[in-house]
């Protein structure tokens, strides 16, 4: 794999264990209780310094994407870039597996679920591929 | 409050567009801020302020051999000049320098003496985007509009048509970089990028540079050219991280930068004659038309269907054939308020008849950030 890996730092190394183990975690304030991404140690809503780490469902929609057909290192076109908005609420930007990077297969909205890639010893990358089943 | 009215005095582009590698980056920088001093019968000796991005206000002042007592160097992407215009209003009313040099210069195509701005794997943008495949602006300030265009019913073939109007304005136009029509076929049928965008739905990658010169006051009516005033201004920022909007159907960059642009100036959408809006990408001047209330939620697109921006129509719209057509370097707002400066003097190449009002509006980064600027010929 050639793609660039994410370093990640004391605010974000509890997302990266995360991935390593299996779980997409988020953070959620104890005060106003709104849920948050990208990963801090305070809330960007309410600026309480009191939030805990959860591990999300893994399951969101396909809010918007974008079909690359330019080669791009460790990628081999076309692929799917997306925005995944998380049940949770927040929204991360992923790639898709195990569906076609079409625009017949790749329908806004469509549910979606976590699956992890190990890329290296230490990162695991979150993508997502179509839900199986019930929501 | 009566405040005192700044004006743009001086306005120049660098003499050539497009592929320049005989220059490098700051020497753009020059080119243009000499062009425009030379404009307004000025020298560098007689400018104390200076604000520019893409270089530091430091490299511009040492290089030109300036001695501001302000400088501003605010750095958020394409938009940055329409932020210097705002902030050297304010410095200008506050007396803190006279007169005021905004340099824009970039060798975006040549790659000449240019400094790419890094994203680090520590970064946020590096943890959270980076690994995914992305490829610089065409893979992510793509990536919000599929999601516009099916809360909208837009098309690909209305998303083209913005490319093919700003292409009849580039073909009035002898600078502009590409200057032969287009039709809604011939852009759909161009390379693709990133579906939905192909490559004509996609800005220019060139050489060039841009620069103004501000003064306070009565002085203004003193320089050969007619002044062109600042009736108001407005900045905003959204994320770093496009993946982060709020809201992947408006900007609220645009929005808050527009509304304090138009509250300034104190006028409506109703009011403005002649517009312009940074389009790196083919959806960008839909977002900016909506966000700025040109146009109600998802009617862009007809809009610009139904001609109203094109040559002939109501709201004449990217003038200069935009950076899809005319030229784009890396950060083309400098470009857009050059347009601007011409209409509202009346030596634009594709004048349009009558223009009082005139709106600059850009984006910085990747919806990261916007500036706008409302300029009329009209004395205060």
């Amino acid at each position: 794999m050639d793609r660039p890996l994410p370093v990640p730092t004391p605010e974000t190394r509890h997302f990266w264990e995360g991935t390593l183990a299996g779980e997409l975690r988020l953070q959620r304030c104890l005060d106003c209780e709104r849920t948050y991404f990208p990963p801090r140690p305070f809330c960007p809503w309410c600026g309480g310094r009191r939030v805990a780490v959860f591990a999300a469902s893994g399951r969101g929609r396909l809010y918007s994407y974008v079909i690359h057909h330019r080669p791009v290192p460790g990628f081999t076109p076309p692929y799917a870039i997306a925005v995944v908005e998380l049940a949770e609420g927040p929204r991360l930007m992923t790639n898709l597996v195990d569906v076609p990077a079409t625009p017949e297969a790749l329908r806004l909205d469509m549910p979606l679920e976590v699956v992890f890639e190990r890329v290296s010893e230490e990162i695991a990358l979150p993508l997502f591929r179509p839900a199986g089943g019930e929501q | 409050m009566s405040r005192v009215p700044v004006a743009v005095v001086g306005a120049a582009e660098t003499e050539r567009l497009g592929r320049v590698p005989e220059a490098s980056q700051l020497q753009l920088h020059a080119d243009a801020a000499l062009r425009a001093l030379a404009d307004a019968s000025l020298t560098p000796r007689d400018v104390d302020g200076v604000a520019t991005a893409g270089e530091s206000p430091v490299a511009i002042a040492h290089y030109l051999g300036l001695t501001p007592t302000w400088f501003d160097g605010t750095a958020v992407g394409g938009c940055s000049f329409m932020v210097h215009v705002r902030h050297a209003v304010a410095a200008l009313r506050e007396g803190l320098c006279s007169t005021v040099l905004v340099t824009h210069g970039e060798s975006g195509r040549s790659q000449v003496g240019r400094a790419r701005p890094a994203r680090p794997p520590s970064s946020l943008a590096g943890q959270f985007e980076a690994p995914f495949g992305v490829a610089g602006p065409s893979t992510l300030f793509t990536l919000p509009a599929l999601r516009y265009m099916h809360a909208y019913g837009v098309s690909e073939a209305q998303l083209a048509m913005v490319a093919v109007v700003q292409r009849e304005w580039a073909a009035k136009n002898p600078r502009a970089y590409a200057r032969d029509p287009l039709t809604v076929d011939d852009v759909l049928a161009s390379r693709m990028i990133a579906w939905p965008f192909r490559k004509l739905m996609c800005c220019l990658v060139t050489d060039g540079g841009g620069a103004l010169v501000l003064v306070a006051g009565d002085r203004a009516r003193d320089f050969p050219q007619r002044p062109v005033w600042i009736l108001g201004s407005g900045e905003g920022v959204e994320t770093p991280l496009v993946s982060q909007m709020e809201d992947f159907t408006s900007s609220k960059a645009f929005r808050v930068s527009g509304r304090l642009a138009f509250d300034r100036a104190g006028i409506g959408p109703a009011e403005v004659d002649h517009l312009m809006i940074y389009d790196a990408f083919a959806h960008l001047p839909l977002y900016g038309l909506e966000d700025l209330g040109f146009v109600g939620r998802g009617e862009a697109a007809a809009f610009v269907g139904e001609r109203h921006t094109a040559p002939g129509g109501k709201l004449p719209l990217n003038t200069n054939g935009g950076g899809l057509s005319y030229t784009h370097t890396g950060m083309y707002g400098m470009f857009a308020l050059q347009e601007s400066v011409r209409q509202l003097r009346g030596t634009a190449a594709a004048q349009v008849p009558d223009v009082r009002v005139s709106v600059a509006h850009g984006v910085g980064g990747m919806f990261a950030a916007s500036g706008t600027v409302v300029m009329t010929n009209q004395e205060p």
